[in-house]
C-alpha cells in the first residue's frame, strides 16, 4: 500500500538525531510490548509480514504520531482483536471475560531460547530463477493498495541483478492470506540517479530485495 | 502507556495466550545478551582471521553460527568496506536490522529522518553523524526490503598492527557496522 510507512525520499523530517548512550529501552513498557510480539508470532496465528502490515494500516497521523514500540503495541492490538483472541470488552475491562481460544505453541519460558533465532523464510523453488546476476531489469509500476516491500521510489526504474538470495516466502501473497506463494528474491541494483534525477550525488548507488513479481526483463 | 500495556499483557496472560517467564527471557536476552558487541567481536575476527573474513563474506550466517552466539542469524550477510567503497543500511519501509549480531536497533534506525533519507541522500545523513568521505568514495545503500539482513565490515583502523581481537573489537562501534560511523581511531574517545 502506499502508505506513510513507504519513508524512502521522502522530505522534511529532518536531521538524524542520535543519543549518546541509549539504553535499550527507554521505558519497561517497552520491553514488555517488544517481547509480546515475540511470544505472540511464536503462536504461528499470522506472520512477521501480516504485523508488519497490521502497523502500516494504523492511521497515518497515528503512524507518524506515535513512537516505534507504541506502533508495535497498536498493531499486536490489532491483531488480536483481528484474530479473535481478545475483545475490545476485554482491553476496556483490563481482564479477560471469555474463554480464550484454543492455540498450539505457545512459548514457554522453557522454549524462549529458541525465539531468539530467526526462522528462515527461504524455501524449495518451484520454477528456474528467470534473471541471473548482470541482468538489467525493470521494477514494475504496481500500487497494490495492500501489503507490499517494493518501495514507492524504487519503482518503474531499471537496474541490475546483482545477486540471487534464494527463493523466499513472499510478502504480498502472505500478508493478504494467500498461503506463502515464494518466489526467487534478488538483489537489485540501481545508480542514484536512475531514482532521483540528473542532479543526484552520481557516487550513490541504492539496492533493495526485489522478488521476482517486482521485475521484468529489459 | 504502561497500564494499556500491562493490561494487554494482562489479558493475553489470563487467556494462555503469553508465558510472562518467556517475556522475562526475551526481555533479559536483549537487554543483557545479545548487542553490538556481538558484531564487534564478528568484524574484529574478520580484521585478523582472513579465513574466517572470506567465509563471513561468502556465507554471513554460516560464519556467525559457527562462534556460537545466542540466536541463529538467519539471512545474514556481510558486506564490507574498502576505500572505494562504504556500505550503509536501512529499512524504509520498516526497521528491519540484523538483532542477532547488534541488538535492537536505536531510535534514530527506525525513525522517519533516517528511513526518508539515507536513500536519497546518504552523504547528508553521514554528515549528521559527523562522518565526511572523500567524493569518490562510492556510497551503497542496502534498503533491506526482505528477510535478508545486513551487517558491515567497517575498514580496520590504521595503527592497530598487531592488536589482538578482542582490543580491536573495542574499536568496532554500533554505527560502523550499520554504516552511519567508522570504526574509532586508536586512542580517540569511545
Amino acid at each position: 500500500m502506499n502508505g506513510v510507512h513507504d519513508l524512502g525520499g521522502m522530505h522534511g523530517f529532518g536531521k538524524v538525531e542520535s543519543e549518546p548512550d541509549e539504553p535499550v529501552f527507554h521505558a519497561p513498557w517497552e520491553s514488555r510490548v517488544l517481547a509480546m510480539n515475540r511470544a505472540m508470532g511464536y503462536l504461528g496465528l499470522w506472520t512477521i509480514d501480516t504485523g508488519r502490515y497490521s502497523r502500516e494500516t494504523l492511521p497515518p497521523h497515528v503512524y507518524l504520531g506515535s513512537s516505534y514500540y507504541k506502533r508495535w503495541e497498536l498493531g499486536l492490538t490489532n491483531l488480536c482483536v483481528q484474530f479473535g483472541l481478545i475483545g475490545q470488552d476485554e482491553l476496556a475491562a483490563g481482564h479477560a471475560l471469555h474463554p480464550a481460544k484454543p492455540v498450539q505453541h505457545m512459548l514457554t519460558a522453557a522454549d524462549a531460547p529458541k525465539s531468539l533465532s530467526r526462522s528462515s523464510f527461504e524455501r524449495p523453488a518451484i520454477a528456474p530463477a528467470k534473471f541471473k546476476p548482470g541482468d538489467r531489469v525493470r521494477t514494475r509500476n504496481i500500487n497494490p493498495p495492500s501489503h507490499t516491500r517494493l518501495p514507492r521510489y524504487a519503482r518503474g526504474h531499471s537496474g541490475v541483478v546483482e545477486c540471487i538470495r534464494g527463493c523466499h516466502v513472499f510478502p504480498d501473497a502472505v500478508a493478504a492470506g494467500k498461503g506463502e506463494d515464494p518466489h526467487w528474491l534478488y538483489t537489485v541494483v540501481f545508480a542514484g540517479r536512475e531514482l532521483w534525477g540528473e542532479a543526484a550525488d552520481p557516487s550513490v548507488k541504492v539496492s533493495i530485495e526485489a522478488w521476482e513479481p517486482y521485475l521484468e526483463a529489459v | 502507556m504502561q497500564l494499556r500495556v500491562r493490561a494487554l499483557e494482562t489479558i493475553l496472560t489470563e487467556k494462555g495466550y503469553v508465558d510472562p517467564k518467556a517475556l522475562d527471557f526475551i526481555i533479559d536476552a536483549y537487554e543483557t545478551k545479545i548487542g553490538p558487541h556481538i558484531g564487534a567481536h564478528i568484524v574484529a575476527k574478520a580484521w585478523t582471521d582472513p579465513d574466517f573474513k572470506h567465509r563471513l563474506v561468502a556465507d554471513a550466517t554460516a560464519a556467525v553460527g559457527s562462534l556460537g552466539f545466542a540466536g541463529r542469524a538467519t539471512h545474514l550477510i556481510a558486506v564490507e568496506n574498502t576505500p572505494r567503497l562504504h556500505n550503509m543500511v536501512v529499512c524504509t519501509l520498516c526497521s528491519c536490522y540484523p538483532w542477532e549480531v547488534l541488538g535492537l536497533p536505536p531510535v534514530w534506525y527506525k525513525s522517519a529522518p533516517y528511513r526518508s533519507r539515507a536513500v536519497i541522500d546518504p552523504r547528508c545523513v553521514l554528515a549528521d553523524f559527523g562522518v565526511t568521505l572523500p567524493a569518490d568514495t562510492e556510497i551503497r545503500v542496502w534498503d533491506s526490503t526482505a528477510e535478508t539482513r545486513y551487517l558491515v565490515v567497517p575498514m580496520r583502523p590504521a595503527g592497530t598492527e598487531g592488536w589482538s581481537e578482542e582490543k580491536l573489537a573495542g574499536l568496532v562501534t554500533r554505527d560502523s557496522m550499520v554504516g552511519t560511523g567508522l570504526a574509532r581511531a586508536p586512542g580517540a574517545a569511545p
